[in-house]
């Protein structure tokens, strides 16, 4: 039986549960996005424990780098991509699994050997005692950070900045043409409106008729033919525009008629 | 200090009560402001001053249909609005209204929480508020709401470096992340050239570049005019909330606003006193009072919003590739440049305790030279030649006006009234 006595019992019971479900989610939901949003989820419950726990800076850490930062970035990745399709099952990395099933087994032991020296080898000071040191938890984290083991957090910050500057060298091309500026865009068209007569504005809106006004309807121009400026032209290779021609037939021919008596009426 | 619930319950309860309505106040003022700039009126009609138009305009929303795209992902597009309204509304918590006062007898302070790491938890929730417009963009499942979530979400990332490097001078400079110690520790006074008139030593002196670098990025922050790229209407209907409608709507509308407000008044603890009086109001003792507090911070905040509608009323709006080249390549350096100088400022002030101007100096110096070459160092256009001499009416093959310098051929013989001539192509 665990006594439910201070608001960092409570809070566990409330948050450890949920992070253990995004977790779940993590890895049974089928839609990627849903799974990263999960993982977000799992943190933002790891930040809450923190909190309960007194560790408001690892707190806050933990909420705009992991949350609001990382899995942002995935979030932003997969929607870009649109990653919709399950991975194969074949596998392409010889030995993988078991690989991974080794990896997965030493990092468990890890954690358990590690927290449970922790728990037992270690004399617990307190957090009040560690607080007090320095005059604050934030204090006492910089002191850390910043005096004993500021080797290692240079260290860490040399590789990430060699990771972002790897990849921007693998994400970098260089430009073959030089990419003309609104400027120059501007004078072209002027040039070409100069020298063959091309219309230097936008081009005409996509038509709109009684029972369509898509971006797949043509403009009709003032004698009735189509404008295929009107339409985009992807659209006119997948054959996707809609035949204003046969559509507007019915005007036409009132109009038509119109003409006639008209011409009629000139007539006589 | 620890508050009993029933004092966290009031100040939770008055803090809502007052974002809404400070909200509603906000869209009637944006629109009677921005009015007066473009000598129109806004909305006069109903309602003292024309206060009732938000109102019902409010109400409007809250009553239409709620209306469901049949292809959206219905978790998530219900998901969206809920976390960018919860997101604005906790940021306000660690803002501080005012100084210690005294509650039905507890001292407190006049803000729901005064955190260790307040300016943080401001960040924290900021970051996790981008969640409800990148999951509105994603789950509209329209090409237009995807494309503006995805760029609100870039877009507020970059511009959140860069004010997060514009907050770090404030940390080393009063040593500490609280919203209530940095505005106490704006209470001593500045004795410019060594007379006590009563200024008070407000950040945005002293951190004058961060203060600039902040009040750009709040604005690329909160996705306003000139930066609001996300919803560009020419471009993109209305950006991440082109399929939502009715409340969903509303809570975004709302989010907008009072994220406005919420950087302001980041803007006004961080640089501009937050709660304390504007000079010389500070000399009155009388003014000085805690519970006028909340009155100062408003006024400073609607200051700050002002601003935005200013900006609104007068800037157009910024091309994307642009936009990214200024955070990037323009706050961000500079920020960092300003940092280390700052920083080293700081400790040279704490090893040799005199003379602190004197560094600020040259640290402002320092980054304006560095500035001045990262920003002008780049090789200028040559200026395109006037051409003189016979006006060609219809120079490269289309109709065109006079160059300055040029007459119009029929117009060459006419005296001007004026009583020097106009200098004629012959004459140059």
């Amino acid at each position: 039986m665990i006594p439910l006595v201070t608001e960092a019992d409570v809070a566990f019971w409330i948050a450890g549960p949920l992070a253990v479900l995004g977790a779940l989610g993590l890895v049974l939901f089928r839609k990627a996005v849903y799974a990263a949003l999960s993982m977000a989820f799992t943190m933002v419950n790891l930040a809450v424990l923190y909190a309960s726990l007194d560790a408001m800076f690892l707190t806050v850490v933990q909420i705009i780098v992991y949350t609001g930062a990382i899995m942002m970035l995935f979030l932003f990745v997969l929607m870009l991509v649109g990653v919709d399709t399950p991975d194969s099952v074949v596998e392409t990395l010889r030995g993988q699994r078991v690989a991974a099933t080794l990896a997965a087994v030493g990092m468990f032991a890890l954690i358990v050997f590690g927290i449970g020296g922790a728990l037992v080898g270690v004399p617990s000071v307190g957090l009040a005692a560690a607080n007090a040191q320095y005059g604050g938890n934030t204090q006492g984290l910089a002191a850390l950070i910043f005096g004993r083991y500021v080797f290692a957090f240079e260290l860490t910050s040399a590789l990430l900045i060699t990771a972002a500057i790897g990849a921007m060298i693998l994400g970098h091309r260089s430009r073959i043409h030089h990419r003309p500026t609104q400027r120059e865009l501007a004078e072209r068209r002027m040039d070409e409106y100069a020298s063959a007569g091309v219309h230097p504005g936008a081009l005409p809106n996509s038509g709109v008729l009684a029972r369509h006004n898509s971006i797949a309807t043509p403009a009709l121009l003032p004698d009735g033919s189509v404008s295929p400026e009107s339409v985009s032209a992807v659209l006119a290779a997948r054959s996707e525009i809609v035949d204003s021609v046969t559509l507007s037939a019915a005007t036409a021919k009132v109009f038509d008629s119109i003409e006639a008596t008209r011409i009629e009426e000139a007539d006589e | 200090m620890n508050d009993p619930w029933w004092l966290i319950l009031i100040k939770v309860v008055v803090l809502f009560v007052v974002l809404l309505a400070w909200t509603i106040f906000n869209v009637w003022y944006e629109r009677r402001l921005v009015g007066k700039m473009q000598h129109r009126l806004g909305p006069i009609m109903n309602g003292p001053f024309g206060l009732g138009q938000a109102l019902a305009d409010g109400m409007k929303l809250l009553i239409k249909e709620d209306f469901i795209p049949s292809m959206v992902d219905r978790v998530l597009f219900v998901l969206a609005p809920l976390i960018a309204g919860t997101a604005a509304f906790t940021a306000w918590a660690v803002i501080p209204f005012g100084g210690a006062v005294n509650i039905f007898g507890v001292d407190t302070y006049l803000q729901l929480a005064d955190l260790p790491v307040g300016v943080l938890v401001l960040l924290a929730v900021t970051s996790v508020g981008i969640y409800g417009f990148v999951l509105a963009g994603w789950s509209s499942n329209s090409p237009y709401s995807l494309l503006g979530g995805l760029r609100s979400s870039a877009q507020m990332i970059s511009y959140e470096v860069a004010m997060g490097l514009a907050l770090v001078s404030v940390f080393l400079y009063t040593g500490s992340m609280s919203t209530h110690q940095i505005v106490e520790a704006q209470r001593t006074e500045l004795l410019p050239f060594g007379i006590n008139i009563g200024f008070q030593n407000w950040n945005w002196f002293v951190l004058l570049p961060s203060f600039v670098i902040y009040v750009i990025s709040m604005v690329g922050e909160t996705n306003r005019a000139p930066f609001d790229l996300p919803e560009a209407e020419s471009e993109l209907v209305s950006g991440y909330i082109t399929e939502y409608s009715g409340f969903k709507y509303a809570i975004y509308f709302l989010a907008e606003y009072i994220n406005m407000a919420t950087v302001s008044a980041i803007a006004t603890t961080l640089f501009m006193g937050g709660y304390l009086p504007i000079w010389p109001f500070n000399l009155i003792e009388p003014l000085n009072n805690p519970w006028l507090g909340p009155i100062w911070f408003v006024i400073k905040v609607q200051l700050f919003i002002s601003l935005f509608v200013w900006l609104r009323g007068t800037l157009p709006r910024f091309r994307y590739d642009q936009f990214m080249k200024l955070g990037w390549k323009a706050l961000i350096p500079i920020a960092l440049v300003w940092i280390v100088a700052f920083a080293t400022l700081q400790s040279l002030r704490t090893l040799v305790t005199s003379g602190p101007t004197i560094y600020v100096a040259i640290g402002v110096v320092a980054l304006l030279v560095f500035g001045a070459i990262v920003l002008f160092d780049r090789p200028r256009p040559e200026p395109p030649e006037v051409p003189t001499g016979t006006f060609d009416a219809f120079a490269g093959g289309y109709p065109v006006p006079p160059m300055p310098g040029q007459v119009l051929p029929e117009q060459s013989t006419v005296v001007p009234s004026v009583a020097e001539p106009v200098a004629t192509p012959e004459e140059q």
